[in-house]
């Protein structure tokens, strides 16, 4: 399936997570990462601990309805995959981020952002492994 | 006050994944197909946050006084590159590349209400504790998560 190249819009995005990224360390000290966000969420350290994140979770829910408000539609989320197979890939994503300590937020964008070596070999690393896996699935298995 | 800022923030990335098209599985995907219907956009994605976050980082980490709103900043401490941190990341490009999504890319979406979208965050959650189960299986130690 095609998709239109976005780069304006891209960049606009991408400005934002950034700035996201930035305010979360000036203001309370913590890494932008969705993974750590979201693991943290279902075993809080504390009370307060629990109200950040899941006020966090709510915000980025939010996201989309503030996308839908100046835009009149919502984004478009175009899954190309059949239901089972993107189970199968949630499940995986999931073993991987915590196995790994991170993503594309909490190692692609923050890691990186500090030179932390190993954001920038967790990054290489989930890169081309998923490079790899969208050519085996498109052109190898898909055919 | 540290509720509304965590929930502003949130707004900003969820309108920032909503924008730049890391919420749409068949643009991830389109990205890592160079051999087929390739979209470079996501890179521009990657340059512009990694740009942002680089520089403001450069100004807000070495402030003596730490962050506004808590004690310290709470960085990730462990600096080893092992087999844990790469055999992860290499199931979590297998994931990405099956799906399309990320986390950051699918929890906003979330609030779009499509069914598969909150059935892959289910999926999602229960792979992050069958992982905690088997971790705390083989060395009962906390994992740090960045």
């Amino acid at each position: 399936m095609e998709t239109t190249f976005t780069p304006f819009a891209s960049t606009i995005g991408g400005l934002l997570i950034g700035t996201a990224s930035v305010l979360l360390m000036l203001t309370l000290g913590r890494i932008m990462g969705a993974t750590g966000i979201l693991a943290g969420f279902f075993t809080p350290a504390s009370r307060d601990d629990f109200l950040w994140r899941a006020a966090m979770l709510a915000g980025m829910i939010t996201g989309p309805v503030v996308y839908l408000a100046l835009t009149g539609s919502f984004p478009a989320v175009d899954i190309p995959i059949s239901t089972p197979v993107l189970l199968i890939g949630g499940f995986i994503v999931g073993i991987g981020v915590t196995i790994g300590s991170g993503c594309t937020s909490g190692h692609g964008v923050c890691g990186m952002a500090r030179l932390s070596p190993r954001s920038i070999a967790a990054t290489l690393t989930f890169m081309v492994a998923t490079a790899v896996t969208v050519y085996v699935m498109r052109h190898v298995i898909g055919g | 006050m540290r509720i509304l800022i965590a929930y502003v923030i949130g707004i900003v990335f969820g309108l920032g994944i909503s924008i730049s098209g890391m919420a749409n599985p068949a643009k991830v995907l389109n990205f890592f197909d160079v051999a087929g219907t390739w979209d470079p956009s996501l890179a521009f994605v990657m340059a512009s946050a990694l740009a942002v976050t680089f520089i403001g980082y450069r100004f807000i980490l070495p402030r003596p006084t730490g962050p506004m709103f808590e004690q310290k900043f709470l960085l990730p401490g462990s600096k080893r590159i092992d087999a844990k941190l790469l055999g992860g990341s290499v199931l979590f490009g297998i994931g990405w590349g099956i799906s399309g999504f990320c986390p950051g890319g699918v929890l906003p979406v979330l609030g779009t209400g499509k069914i598969e979208v909150i059935l892959f965050v289910g999926a999602m959650v229960a792979g992050i504790f069958a992982a905690r189960a088997l971790m705390n299986f083989r060395s009962p130690a906390t994992p740090t998560q960045a």
